[in-house]
């Protein structure tokens, strides 16, 4: 573990900073800029604009869903990767260990397959 | 000051400024904003503490899927451009909340963690079988720790996770009921 | 395919980072800051020059030699656009997110190998030809490219517009959508290669075998979902133009729309290079070129990296020039219900395989093959077509009203149009049969209107 490891990440970090708010200033600064009522508006294919997004801007609760899934498995993931890393040094005890940690979070996510969490339409 | 120390409070000033920002802005979007940058200070306290897999993970799990999951939560349940939601009634109990919930996780890990220190400069044949230091926070020793030492804790996460799976499922209960309705109304269309 | 190890002392491992002087990390960073934007540039004009000839179409050739500065020109007319903030916008998140989505672009790319370690030409300075290197890796690149995620969702969100918010949440939903099914075929990767590390799994693939030949179902999963991560055809749902417009970038214009563009085009050399690390060899030589000694030495890596990554590029142009767009339900149907599925199941069977190995008592190749024959099967099994909960009853034949829904609608398959009405004189009509449903309702209206 050595910070030094970090200084050419902050580098490019900065770069990268430094070349996008040039380019956003660079927007605003070299294009023309005639005001337009209609132009300002948010985009309705030529209608006028409703006030809000659709529902009062709210949505599906599945995609709440996918988010929790998304977590979950997340989870799942960053503790398959030091479980894969030490792997060779675990042998059978940690497969047993994984196995039934990956069982729980299988069971879970039947549940939710069953209950429909997965379906889109 | 060494420069870790340095970079050290920089960031904790980083992390309790932004939290701040996160309850005390009246918009729910830009409070969840505000959350990132404390998160993301936080896992820049880990790497500092030589943590470096769990920083990283902080990034990935905190700042890339719990913060995406709060503002999906926040759009689903009511308009995200609203600044109404914010601010709440029972201010005092949620403040009190706060600082009580505060001063049990200060009691606790300074009283678990005190005088426990990780010696960075020793040299390996110094350690006497400990993980030498360039090891320390690594993938490797984190794995071989939470699969031999922190076993039950490692398990139980799991049924917490399943617990949260159902939860979710269970809060957004009317998604099979709709789909049953659907299917009532002949799938013809 | 084992690869001799001549080349062992120009190995860079953990221990060659972390020291280069000042100049060094700032030339070094420049040189990819540089290579990221100039093959941006170069691969706008690329897959539009390859979708072109797969259309039978030139593409663009009149900027520059082969057309090449089309894109450089492109930019050019985006910054002389006008700069348009929407009036319902939210101001402050509205032009940050454009640099949130392009800031972890550039990052990810401190810690890809791009060759072994070089000499700097005019010194003596040796360095490896990658930016930074960390134990962590792979997993960094994940936790910077999901920063990239708020850009997404910031931009559709402080526009204030229906498309974009739509947009966002899809593309957002897609992209956490398809990181699982990416980092669980990174588990058997670094289960063979013992590391996170870039450079370590570069390392572990010259003294083994590419990945790609004991994992190729792990590269499989990885390069769809490389697809759906990157929101490229055929799973580019976030922009499908007939139904949200541009998607999340609807109300951008100018250079904040041509940063959007340009943190995608990175994101796509992102992932194409990450493949390209962690199941193609990386940096090395493929096999007729590594029986020269030299193709693994000094600068000629970095072509053998650019080229592996462009096969890439060439995959995903060739992706959007030949298949349709997926629905949306099938697209996360894919994701959730076969990808991670047969990852979790691989993963464990070659974690089985992996533990028996090492704890030795059976023959390998025997288990090879009753492995590979469970793993088929497995694999076979994801494939059955899920049981429908209610099939839809058949349409009766000739039931068909085209008009049932007050608009004209085709029929379905099975479904059959009915006899086209038959136009009679308004005098003769009273004797004429009806085939038309609809008619039968309410004739007297029909003749009364006609009459």
């Amino acid at each position: 573990m050595d910070l030094d490891l970090y200084v050419p990440i902050l580098a490019i970090g900065v770069l990268g900073a430094a070349f996008a708010f040039f380019s956003l200033a660079a927007s605003w600064l070299s294009g023309p800029r005639r005001y337009n009522r209609a132009r300002l508006d948010s985009y309705e294919c030529g209608i006028e604009p409703t006030p809000q997004p659709i529902g009062g801007g709210r949505f599906q609760v599945k995609y709440f869903i996918t988010a929790m899934l998304f977590i979950v498995f997340d989870i799942e993931i960053i503790f398959l990767y030091p479980f894969a890393v030490a792997f060779d040094s675990l042998g059978w005890f940690g497969l047993i260990e994984m196995g039934l940690f990956i069982l729980t979070l299988v069971a879970a996510f039947a549940y939710v397959w069953r209950r429909g969490g997965l379906e889109w339409d | 000051m060494t420069p870790e120390l340095v970079v050290f409070w920089l960031l904790s000033v980083l992390t309790v400024a932004s939290a701040v920002m996160v309850v005390s802005t009246p918009h729910v979007v830009h409070a969840a904003l505000w959350l990132v940058v404390t998160l993301g200070a936080v896992a820049g306290c880990f790497l500092v503490l030589t943590a470096e897999f769990v920083a990283w993970v902080q990034v990935l799990i905190y700042v890339g899927a719990v913060v995406v999951l709060l503002l999906f939560a926040l759009m689903l349940t009511r308009s995200p451009a609203s600044t109404t939601g914010a601010t709440s009634r029972n201010r005092p109990v949620a403040a009190f909340a706060g600082f009580s919930t505060f001063g049990v996780l200060a009691v606790v890990l300074t009283s678990g963690f005190r005088g426990i220190v990780l010696d960075l400069d020793s040299q390996p044949d110094q350690l006497g079988g400990a993980a030498p230091p360039e090891r320390i926070g690594d993938t490797r020793s984190v794995g071989e720790a939470i699969f031999t030492h922190w076993v039950l804790a490692f398990e139980v996460l799991s049924v917490i996770l399943l617990a949260a799976l159902i939860g979710a499922i269970v809060v957004s209960g009317r998604v099979r009921d709709r789909d049953r309705q659907e299917a009532a109304a002949g799938g013809g269309s | 395919m084992n690869y001799p190890s001549v080349h062992l002392a120009a190995e860079p491992s953990l221990d060659a980072f972390g020291t280069d002087n000042g100049w060094v990390i700032a030339l070094k960073a420049l040189l990819v800051f540089v290579f990221l934007v100039v093959f941006t540039l170069f691969n706008i004009w690329f897959e539009r020059r390859v979708v072109a000839r797969m259309q039978h179409r030139i593409g663009p050739n009149v900027n520059g030699p082969f057309g090449l500065l089309q894109s450089l020109a492109d930019g050019v007319k985006l910054a002389l656009k006008e700069d348009i903030i929407p009036k319902s916008a939210d101001k402050v998140v509205y032009v940050v997110a454009p640099a949130l989505s392009v800031i972890p672009a550039f990052i990810a790319w401190a810690v890809i190998p791009l060759g072994p370690v070089v000499t700097i030409p005019f010194t003596d300075i040796r360095t490896p030809l990658q930016l930074t290197d960390l134990p962590v890796g792979v997993l960094y690149i994940l936790a910077v490219t999901s920063i990239g995620v708020y850009g997404i969702v910031l931009a559709g969100w402080s526009s204030g517009s229906t498309y974009a918010l739509l947009g966002s949440l899809r593309s957002s939903a897609q992209v956490i959508s398809y990181e699982v099914a990416m980092g669980l075929s990174f588990v058997t990767v670094f289960m063979y290669a013992g590391t996170m590390s870039m450079s370590g799994i570069v390392e572990a693939q010259a003294q083994n075998v590419w990945f790609i030949l004991p994992l190729l179902p792990s590269f499989v999963i990885y390069a769809i979902s490389m697809v759906g991560e990157t929101n490229r055809a055929p799973f580019d749902l976030a922009e499908a133009e007939g139904e949200l417009v541009g998607g999340f970038h609807t109300e951008y214009s100018s250079l904040k729309f041509a940063l959007f563009f340009l943190a995608e085009y990175i994101n796509l050399v992102t992932v194409s290079a990450l493949a390209a690390t962690l199941f193609l060899g990386g940096w090395r030589a493929p096999y007729p070129l590594s029986l020269w000694d030299g193709a693994n030495e000094g600068y000629w890596p970095v072509l053998w990296f650019v080229g592996k990554c462009l096969a890439f590029i060439f995959f995903f142009i060739w992706l959007r020039g030949t298949l349709p767009r997926m629905r949306y339900d099938q697209f996360m149907k894919l994701g959730w219900k076969v990808l991670i599925p047969v990852s979790l199941v691989w993963i464990f069977g070659v974690s089985i395989v992996r533990v028996i190995q090492n704890e030795g008592g059976v023959d390998q190749q025997t288990l090879l093959i009753i492995a590979g024959v469970i793993v088929a099967l497995l694999l076979a099994s994801a494939f059955i077509p899920e049981k429908k909960p209610a099939d839809e009853p058949a349409e009766p034949a000739g039931d068909f009203d085209a008009f049932a829904g007050g608009y004209p609608v085709p029929p379905m398959p099975g479904q059959r149009l009915p006899d086209p009405v038959v136009t009679v004189p308004a005098d003769a009509s009273q004797d004429q049969p009806r085939s038309d449903a609809r008619d039968l309702d309410a004739p007297t209206n029909e003749e009364q209107s006609r009459g």
